[in-house]
């Protein structure tokens, strides 16, 4: 195994080309609930949950489904069927396992049944790491660890997001900026500022 | 051609088959027990989330109200109707509900309060309070940089001009959030019949009061002595209506030479003495506002620009000569 090809991978996924502010996958949620720290912090939870899941299963119907039936064109609404059941099945599990996880991550869920972002985590993945030449079980691994980062990467977005709105609740700004427009120039700045990632250069 | 096409369908139709079936077997296995009467509840419920009742939104006061057999506290903005609908769901009796309004205890302004500083901060009164203490001079009153008004969720709070707060009594659903927000604590949620209240909160003796608010309640019990419901009572040198007792005549609005209480009825009716009055002069006696004069003996006279519509005088004349007629709107001509 390479562990330098992981760390790159989860690096990579966290800063160089954060689903948020490089890939730009996931700005509903981004915009949404990065109004107070505690549920972006929920959210960030709920996606990072989700996305590692989405990842391990659709590696396992693309590799074991759609290659063999040589139909991975079909790889989008494959996926989408994949992680909206996912998400469902999850919840009903967490629901009657875990009462108290459900309170804190259930309303998130249904949020991110279909978002961009998890399909992009699926998307990526397979054109990242279902190529010929890499062994079936470095795939796999590099798989889930793409996901698990990529999650972290979003939840990292949305809770600096969070804090930065948070104080700029107590600022004084332009009337016509305030609430939805100065969050989008907050958020281009940040893209900005992560764009300052891509000069790393990691394994 | 035709079997990449049937390959395709197969497959995906094949997959969502197995997806589907395994969400309707997981629904089966990992079923959570809900009582029906939460959603029956949801349903009726306004939806607004906002908190008013105590709970952390609708669904949150559905459960609690189902688990406890009974509606725990009324909805603020729902009302009669929704407390009705939900007793009637869990088939408990509603109790009277009288639907409440926020109440600023406060009409001090620019021009009417002396300010102590000049704040130029964080436009909110909670910040503002920390910084030098109370902008006004009278520490009781309301700070006016509209904190009430930024968490009202339904828009019931203005600011006029003068930074005093008005709350529009058709908007406000008796949620609550102004109160808990308000750093003087000088908002109140009283009945919505209700429409005299005294707008000040000034603990200060009637000369300190004064001299730092012109609008300020200067402990001089007028109102005290003029109620004729004895609602009135004074708390440490301010006047304090007991919602309970007023029956909105009005009197203590009149009489209250600060004008620190407000008559918000719109339009009162006026006395008219009759052909039948013989000049005992007990109107005369009761007239709160002394819009009543005659001499004994002859046909009393009511000054119309005087007249509250209080009617004191009507239960007082033993002749029964006087009737309260319309409700022409003296009010607003009194200013």
């Amino acid at each position: 195994m390479d562990l330098g090809q992981l760390f790159a991978i989860i690096v990579g996924a966290i800063f160089v080309s954060n689903f948020v502010l490089a890939r730009f996958l996931g700005l509903c949620p981004f915009v949404g609930v990065s109004k107070d720290s505690d549920s972006a912090l929920g959210m960030g939870m709920a996606v990072i949950f989700v996305m590692t899941m989405a990842s391990i299963v659709t590696w396992f119907i693309y590799m074991y489904v759609l290659i063999p039936l040589d139909i991975v064109y079909l790889r989008t609404i494959a996926f989408i069927l994949v992680i909206a059941t996912l998400v469902q099945f999850v919840e009903m599990v967490i629901e009657k396992t875990s009462p108290t996880l459900h309170k804190s991550l259930g309303i998130y869920l249904p949020l991110i049944t279909t978002n961009c972002a998890v399909l992009g985590v699926a998307v990526v993945n397979v054109n990242e790491f279902m190529v010929t030449d890499l062994p079936v079980a470095a795939s796999f691994i590099n798989t889930v660890v793409h996901g698990l980062s990529a999650g972290l990467g979003f939840t990292l977005a949305l809770v600096l997001m969070a804090a930065i709105r948070e104080r700029l609740e107590l600022v004084d700004i332009p009337e016509s900026m305030r609430g939805i427009p100065i969050t989008f120039i907050v958020a281009g700045l940040m893209a900005m500022a992560f764009l300052g990632f891509s000069g790393l250069k990691v394994g | 051609m035709e079997s990449v096409v049937l390959k395709s369908m197969i497959a995906l139709t094949a997959m969502a088959a197995l997806f589907g079936a395994v969400l309707a077997i997981a629904s089966r296995i990992f079923a959570v027990y809900r009582d029906p009467r939460v959603g029956q509840i949801l349903e009726c419920l306004p939806n607004a989330n906002c908190g008013g009742c105590g709970y952390p939104g609708c669904q949150a006061y559905a459960e609690a109200a189902v688990a406890a057999g009974e509606a725990p506290a009324a909805c603020p903005p729902g009302g009669a109707e929704v407390a009705r609908k939900v007793a009637e769901i869990l088939g408990a009796s509603a109790g009277e509900h009288v639907p409440k309004v926020a109440v600023v205890h406060c009409k001090g302004g620019r021009s009417t309060a002396v300010q102590r500083l000049d704040y130029e901060g964080i436009h909110d009164c909670r910040a503002a309070i920390l910084v030098g203490g109370h902008p006004k001079a009278c520490v009781f009153g309301c700070l006016g940089l509209g904190t009430c008004k930024a968490v009202c969720p339904f828009g019931a709070v203005e600011l006029d001009d003068e930074g005093v707060v008005h709350i529009d009594s058709g908007k406000c659903t008796g949620c609550g959030k102004c109160v808990e927000a308000c750093p003087v604590n000088i908002i109140e949620l009283a009945p919505v019949d209700m429409k005299v209240h005294v707008r000040c909160s000034s603990h200060d003796k009637g000369k300190k009061a004064k001299s730092v608010c012109d609008v300020a309640c200067i402990g001089c019990q007028m109102c005290v002595k003029k109620c004729p419901s004895e609602a009135i009572r004074m708390e440490e040198d301010l006047a304090v209506i007991d919602y309970a007792k007023c029956t909105n005549c009005g009197i203590c609005a009149a009489v209250c030479p600060t004008n620190a209480i407000i008559d918000d009825v719109e339009k009162r009716p006026v006395a008219l003495i009759g052909s039948k009055c013989e000049g005992v002069g007990e109107c005369a006696k009761v007239c709160p506002v002394k819009a009543i004069s005659g001499e004994e003996g002859e046909r009393h006279e009511v000054d119309r620009k005087k007249c509250i519509g209080c009617g004191l005088c009507l239960d007082a004349c033993p002749t029964r000569a006087i009737t309260m007629v319309g409700a022409l709107g003296l009010q607003k001509e009194r200013g």
